[in-house]
C-alpha cells in the first residue's frame, strides 16, 4: 500500500472546515461581531492595523475575527489585501501639532502650556482582575463629557525646546518624495524614511526587545519621553486639479518624541537629539519602543560607536517584519523530506567514512 | 482577461497580482536572464500566502504565465503534497489556466526543492521557490558585504569553507542547495534542490527563473547555461545514491524518498518525482 504522496487536496479541505468550526466554538454562546471586536478589542484593532499598515478599524476587527485572536495572523490578512489596493493620492505630512488630543504627557516637564492630560490610560491601574467585568451588562461610569483643548494652547515639546536651539533641527521640508518600503526593495545603511517606514510596520514585541535592550546597556541611549500625545489627526491631500489642500478624513495615533543627549561636533553643538515613533490608534507601548529604537538606529548618523544588535540597522530592520518572519519560521512545517534525504545520505557517508578510519586506527 | 478567469478570481486581477507590479517583476526577470546568476532586487509584493511558503516563486509564475499556458506545480518532487496543491489551485483560481501533473505536458513548471526527472525541453520554463538567495549568507550574514563580495567574484571564502569540510570531514559536507558557478562568473544557489539535481541545470534547454518573495530577489538560468557545482580535482563533485530501485517502479536512476514503515528499521523507497514514477508505471499515449 502505497499512501505517502496522495490525499492532500482532501486533507487541505477537511483542515479548512475544521477551522471554520474552531472559529465559531460553541454554537450555544454568542456569535463576536464584527462592530463588537472594534469597539471592545479596540487596542487589538489598533496594534493590527499599525503593523498591518492598513487604517481601517472595521477590516482590522474583522481580520482578527477571522484569525480567531491570533494578532500576527490578522496582520497578514490585512497586509496580503492591503497589497492590492490602488494607490489613489499620497498624503500631505499629517501634523501632529494640530491634534485633537485624547492624551498628552511629558516626562520632561512638569508643567507645560496645555497641561497634562492622562485620558484613558492603563497607567496606575492596579492590575488587578476585576472579577465584576465577567459579569454582563455592567455599564461603564459616567464620566464627564471631555473638554476640547484648542491644538495651538498644546505645542509640541521638541517644539519648545527648539525655540531655545536645544534640540535638533527638524528635518525641513523634503523635495524628493519619500521612499516606500512596499514598492521597492530595502538598501542598507537605510535611509531615515525607510527605517521609519520599517520600524512603523515592525512586530511590537520586536521592537520592545530591541529598546529594552538599548536600555540595559546594549548601545548606550539615555532617552526621556518628552513627550507622547494621542488622539485624531486629519489627513490632507491636494488634489492635482485643484492645487491645494482639503482634509479627506481624521485618523487616530499615538506621536512619541523620545530625546536623547548628543555631546555635539564641530558641524553641530552639544544639544538633544530625538528618536520618534507613532502608532495608530492607542498603541503606545509599539510608539515608545519604535521612538527608542529610531534613536539607536541612528548611532551612525551621530557618529557614536555601534555595539549593539539595537543599532544595527540591518540587523534590525531585516528583522522586525512579523509577516516575514511568521511565514519563514513556519515554513519549516512544510515537507523537506528531499533535503532531509540528501542529509541522511550524507550522514551516513560520513559515518561509513569515519567507521572506516576508527578500524584503520586500531 | 477572459470572462471565464474574471469569474474565477472573484474580482482580482489575472494571476492575482495587478499589471504593474507584473511589469516590474518582467523587469526584473529580464535583467536576472541578462546576467545569468546575478540576484536583482525586486519589489516583492505581499501575497496571500505566507513568505517562506513560495511568495517568489508564485510571483514569477503570476508574471510570466498566460491563458494559454499549462502548469505543474510540485513539493519534493511530487504534485499532492500540501503546498503544491495549495499553489496549483491558487493559480487555478485566479487565472483558470489549464493545470497538470504531467512534466512533459506543463508550460510552466513551479517547483519546491526538485527539478523532474523527465528531461525538460525547449520552451518550458523552471519556475523555483528560493528561502534563502545568497550563497555566501552562512557564511557572511550582511547583505552589504555580500554583494560586494559578488561584485568582486570574491568567492574565496566558499572555496575556503568546502575545504575545511574535507579537512575536517573527509568530505564536502553540503548536502543540498549545493553552490554552483554560473558561465563562471556569479556563484548561485540552485535552491533548496538536493545535489542529485545539480547536473540537471547545466546547459539545461528550459529556462529557469528563480524567485526569493521575502527576501526580494529574483536570479536566472536561461537556456544552455554552463553551470558547474563547485568541487576540488581530487574532491570531485558527487550525487546522492541508493542501493535499492525505486520499489513502486523499478527506477534505478531517480532521486528515491525513503519512507519508515515501521518501528523495527523497515525502510521503503520510491521515487521522490510522482509523475515520473506514474509513468513509469502506466506509461500514457504520446
Amino acid at each position: 500500500m502505497y499512501v505517502a504522496v496522495k490525499g492532500g487536496e482532501a486533507a487541505i479541505d477537511a483542515a479548512h472546515r475544521l477551522l471554520a468550526e474552531r472559529r465559531r466554538g460553541d454554537p450555544a454562546v454568542p456569535e463576536l461581531s464584527v462592530p463588537q471586536i472594534r469597539e471592545q478589542l479596540a487596542l487589538a484593532v489598533d496594534r493590527v492595523m499599525t503593523e498591518g499598515a492598513l487604517y481601517d478599524v472595521d477590516l482590522a476587527a474583522l481580520a482578527i475575527k477571522q484569525a480567531r485572536g491570533d494578532l500576527v495572523e490578522a496582520i497578514f490578512l490585512l497586509r496580503a489585501y492591503r497589497t492590492t489596493l490602488p494607490r489613489l493620492a499620497t498624503s500631505e505630512p499629517v501634523d501632529t501639532a494640530t491634534m485633537r488630543i485624547a492624551r498628552r504627557i511629558s516626562a520632561t516637564f512638569k508643567d507645560l502650556p496645555g497641561g497634562q492630560i492622562l485620558g484613558a490610560t492603563f497607567d496606575y491601574t492596579h492590575r488587578l482582575l476585576d472579577f465584576a467585568l465577567a459579569a454582563e451588562n455592567a455599564s461603564p461610569p459616567a464620566v464627564a463629557p471631555v473638554r476640547t483643548i484648542p491644538a495651538e494652547a498644546m505645542p509640541r515639546v521638541t517644539d519648545l525646546l527648539d525655540t531655545e536651539g536645544l534640540i535638533e533641527a527638524p528635518e525641513t521640508a523634503r523635495t524628493a518624495a519619500p521612499v516606500d518600503i512596499t514598492r521597492s526593495p530595502p538598501t542598507y545603511p537605510a535611509p531615515r524614511d525607510q527605517r521609519l517606514q520599517a520600524l512603523a510596520r515592525g512586530d511590537e514585541g520586536f521592537l520592545l526587545a530591541m529598546a529594552y535592550s538599548t536600555q540595559r546597556g546594549y548601545g548606550h541611549s539615555h532617552p526621556f519621553a518628552a513627550e507622547i500625545r494621542q488622539g485624531q489627526v486629519s489627513i490632507e491631500i491636494v488634489p492635482p486639479e485643484l492645487g491645494f489642500a482639503i482634509t479627506i478624513g481624521e485618523i487616530a495615533v499615538t506621536e512619541c518624541h523620545m530625546v536623547n543627549q548628543f555631546k555635539g561636533n564641530e558641524a553641530a553643538p552639544p544639544q538633544f537629539t530625538s528618536g520618534y515613533g507613532i502608532a495608530f490608534g492607542g498603541a503606545e507601548r509599539k510608539a515608545m519602543a519604535m521612538a527608542l529604537a529610531d534613536r539607536a538606529l541612528r548611532a551612525r548618523e551621530f557618529g557614536e560607536e555601534i555595539t549593539a544588535p539595537g543599532q544595527d540597522d540591518e540587523f534590525v530592520l531585516s528583522h522586525s517584519d512579523n509577516v516575514e518572519a511568521s511565514g519563514f519560521v513556519q515554513h519549516l512545517k512544510l515537507p523537506h523530506y528531499v533535503d532531509f534525504q540528501s542529509e541522511l545520505d550524507l550522514l551516513r557517508r560520513l559515518r561509513e567514512g569515519w567507521n572506516t578510519r576508527r578500524e584503520a586506527a586500531e | 482577461m477572459t470572462a471565464t478567469a474574471e469569474r474565477l478570481s472573484g474580482g482580482y486581477n489575472f494571476a492575482y497580482l495587478d499589471e504593474q507590479t507584473k511589469r516590474m517583476i518582467r523587469r526584473a526577470l529580464l535583467k536576472a536572464v541578462a546576467v545569468p546568476g546575478y540576484q536583482v532586487p525586486f519589489a516583492g509584493r505581499e501575497m496571500p500566502l505566507p513568505y517562506g511558503w513560495g511568495t517568489g516563486g508564485i510571483q514569477v509564475t503570476a508574471s510570466i504565465i498566460g491563458p494559454d499556458d499549462r502548469l505543474k506545480v510540485i513539493d519534493q518532487g511530487s504534485d499532492n503534497t500540501t503546498n503544491a496543491v495549495s499553489i496549483r489551485r491558487f493559480f487555478a483560481k485566479t487565472t483558470g489556466v489549464a493545470v497538470t501533473t504531467r512534466t512533459a505536458d506543463a508550460t510552466v513548471i513551479q517547483s519546491r526543492h526538485r527539478i523532474p526527472e523527465t528531461s525538460l525541453r525547449a520552451g518550458q520554463i523552471m519556475v523555483f521557490q528560493v528561502p534563502i538567495p545568497e550563497p555566501l549568507r552562512w557564511l557572511e550574514p550582511r547583505e552589504t558585504v555580500t554583494r560586494r563580495m559578488h561584485a568582486e567574484a570574491d568567492y574565496g571564502l566558499m572555496y575556503v569553507k568546502l575545504y575545511e569540510d574535507i579537512a575536517r570531514m573527509g568530505r564536502i559536507t553540503t548536502a543540498y542547495d549545493y553552490p554552483v558557478m554560473i558561465h563562471g562568473r556569479y556563484l548561485m544557489r540552485p535552491s533548496p534542490i538536493p545535489r542529485f539535481d545539480n547536473p540537471k541545470l547545466d546547459r539545461s534547454p528550459a529556462l529557469m527563473l528563480f524567485g526569493a518573495g521575502r527576501e526580494k530577489r529574483i536570479y536566472a538560468l536561461p537556456p544552455h547555461t554552463p553551470v558547474k557545482s563547485l568541487d576540488f580535482d581530487d574532491h570531485p563533485f558527487t550525487v546522492e545514491r541508493w542501493s535499492q530501485r525505486c520499489q513502486r517502479c523499478g527506477s534505478a536512476d531517480s532521486f528515491l524518498d525513503e519512507i519508515v514503515m515501521d518501528d523495527r528499521g523497515t525502510r521503503r523507497f520510491v521515487c521522490s518525482d510522482t509523475d515520473y514514477c506514474d509513468g513509469r508505471l502506466a506509461p500514457q499515449a504520446p
